[in-house]
């Protein structure tokens, strides 16, 4: 891991440096402020002070400690819908591509259905019908994203599985959680772990984007996209309040994507070695 | 095999294209449908009498079972009738009327400005590859991928509208404006819609043109001694076209899904805002009509996508 780390080119150290930078301050910073995020603290949209650095939000609510709040929402919401992705994407994928036949057939032809729609419009199609809760919107992420990861594990395990080593183990008789575990998923795991990233970012920019539009997570709980909604007015008077929460989230998903990019381009260089 | 010809392959794109169409339009009505329970009290909520939760049965029909329901709409559908409106009462297909026209123009300007520059400049990252120019294009795309759409939008609204004070805030168009008026007024929505395509649009370009370049027969003819132009522009550009207009139509798929968000920031009254209203309202019919016009648009795109690839690359006429 550390030297994985320290074979990182700039882009990467630089990316990863923000992630951590992020999620020690959506997890510590809310703690180490005087404000709690729901305190009115001053006036409306009030600017930048020493004693509220981003000045207040649209009631007087100090806008630092809410957009970490709301940056730890969108962090927490996220990364649970992506593992419910991979959760029901992964063992799908896997076994579509080890078992194959009828199987395969359906779950694939389900998959492309889900597919040929444009993700943000089959997002406002169900959640008309199963509301805005946020258990209904971690099930519609964690539902919609693992169509993607269904795909890729589905390709590199069909691949995986297609190998002379994988048809000796198959003909010296190994058990199916054997072959699973010690060959195939060692195989796809760093691929899985890139789009593991990028998956994160969709959901990120998804579930801000709907709270954005109204129809992710509702007050009193925020994530960011819904502190740009709450705030979209103070644009006219020429105040950045409604940037701030959605600059917090271009950072974060940046040092995501830079973090990927690096681990794509070490795998890459890595496969060339062998 | 390979005997086919290419309308017959063409004519088999078509029909896949329909039944896909077909699943869509159930998916729209499963969608809608997928709550557990019943979803006339859904809608109302738990204070509904029962008499009210009765009418709005009636009126969607809901005593029916399902499938039956499902023909009826798809049949409604393709004559054009589209239902009646929970919220307003109002034919759906009156409601949209407009406001699709809206949506397109947008996009479709959005379009013009961004795919010209997008697909330039990826082919120019792509010929520069690794160099100064290549790495800067790489560098911002990543920064505009990574960028919610709504931010770009706030930015621009905020640079174009409140510090230099060029264009309206609130992109309001009428059929009394002059072409131009209605070109100002959608003047930030439009940049924003096509600074958030240009850079997946770049990022395909540029890795479609390097996987074509990284080719064994552009090797071949740059040891034969073939000039740079004439290798792109006999070599590598008829075996990119048809990546490239894949791209083409994808870029215009995307533009139809980010369109939703864009309106959005800036007040436009289109479809994507008529689908948002939709949806908090609950007014079924309505998120029905929306979401399977959008959904067909991208089907659509996409089949035209794979369609055009299938004329300009003749080796994907031919089964593997």
């Amino acid at each position: 891991m550390i030297a994985m780390i320290r074979d990182f080119d700039i882009g990467a150290k630089i990316g990863l440096a923000i992630v951590v930078f992020f999620l020690a301050a959506v997890i510590f910073g809310p703690v180490l402020s005087p404000y709690s995020e729901v305190e009115i603290v001053g006036g409306v949209w009030a600017p930048p002070s020493a004693a509220n650095w981003l000045g207040t939000d649209y009631i007087g609510r100090d806008l630092l400690v809410r957009i970490l709040t709301g940056g730890r929402m969108t962090v927490i919401v996220s990364l649970i819908a992506t593992c419910g992705a991979f959760a029901i994407g992964c063992p799908l994928g896997i076994a579509a591509a080890v078992i194959g036949g009828w199987f395969d057939l359906i779950v694939t032809r389900a998959v492309d259905a889900v597919m040929a729609f444009p993700g943000l419009i089959l997002a406002l199609i169900v959640l008309s019908a199963i509301g805005t809760s946020i258990p209904a919107l971690i099930a519609m992420m964690s539902v919609l994203a693992s169509t993607i990861v269904f795909r890729l594990t589905r390709a590199v395990a069909a691949d995986v599985a297609a190998m002379e080593y994988i048809e000796i183990a198959r003909l010296r008789g190994e058990s199916m959680r054997w072959f699973l575990f010690k060959e195939i998923l060692p195989n796809v795991a760093p691929t899985l772990v890139t789009e593991f990233g990028l998956r994160f970012v969709y959901a990120a920019i998804l579930i801000s984007s709907l709270s954005f539009l109204g129809l992710g997570i509702q007050p009193p709980n925020a994530d960011l996209g819904g502190m740009v909604k709450e705030n979209a007015l103070a644009i006219t008077f020429g105040r950045a309040a409604p940037i701030l929460p959605a600059l917090a989230l271009a950072f974060l998903a940046i040092g995501v994507n830079l973090v990927v990019d690096g681990l794509l381009r070490h795998n890459a260089r890595r496969d060339r070695h062998k | 095999m390979g005997g086919a010809s290419v309308t017959t392959l063409v004519l088999k794109r078509l029909v896949s294209g329909l039944v896909t169409l077909f699943l869509v339009s159930l998916m729209v009505f499963v969608g809608t449908e997928i709550l557990p329970g019943d979803v006339a009290e859904a809608i109302l909520g738990q204070q509904a009498t029962p008499d009210a939760v009765q009418a709005l049965r009636d009126k969607l029909d809901l005593d029916r079972p399902a499938i039956e329901r499902y023909g009826l709409w798809l049949w409604d559908f393709a004559h054009g009738d589209l239902g009646q409106s929970l919220a307003s009462g109002r034919e759906v297909s009156d409601l949209i009327a407009g406001r699709l026209g809206n949506t397109l123009f947008l996009a479709l300007t959005a379009a013009i400005i961004a795919i010209p520059v997008s697909v330039g400049l990826g082919l120019l990252a792509a010929l520069y590859e690794d160099k100064l120019a290549d790495k800067s294009i790489t560098i911002s795309t990543l920064i505009f991928v990574s960028t919610p759409d709504f931010l770009i939008g706030y930015l621009l609204l905020l640079w174009g509208a409140v510090t230099l004070g060029w264009f309206p805030a609130l992109s309001r168009i009428s059929d009394s404006m002059s072409f131009i008026e209605q070109l100002h007024a959608i003047a930030l929505p439009c940049l924003t819609l096509a600074l958030v395509v240009s850079a997946h649009t770049m990022r395909l370009t540029r890795a479609a043109i390097l996987s074509v370049m990284n080719q064994p027969y552009i090797e071949m003819a740059e040891l034969k001694g073939a000039t740079r132009q004439r290798i792109i522009l006999y070599h590598a550009f008829p075996n990119a076209l048809a990546p490239v207009l894949n791209i083409v139509m994808l870029t215009l798929a995307y533009l139809i899904v980010g369109v939703v968000v864009v309106e959005a920031v800036f007040n436009y009254s289109g479809m994507g805002r008529l689908m948002i209203d939709a949806v908090s309202k609950r007014d079924m019919p309505l998120v029905q009509a929306c979401g399977l016009i959008f959904a067909s648009v991208y089907v659509a795109l996409n089949l035209t996508a794979d369609i055009l690839s299938l004329l300009a690359n003749p080796r994907r006429r031919r089964p593997k």
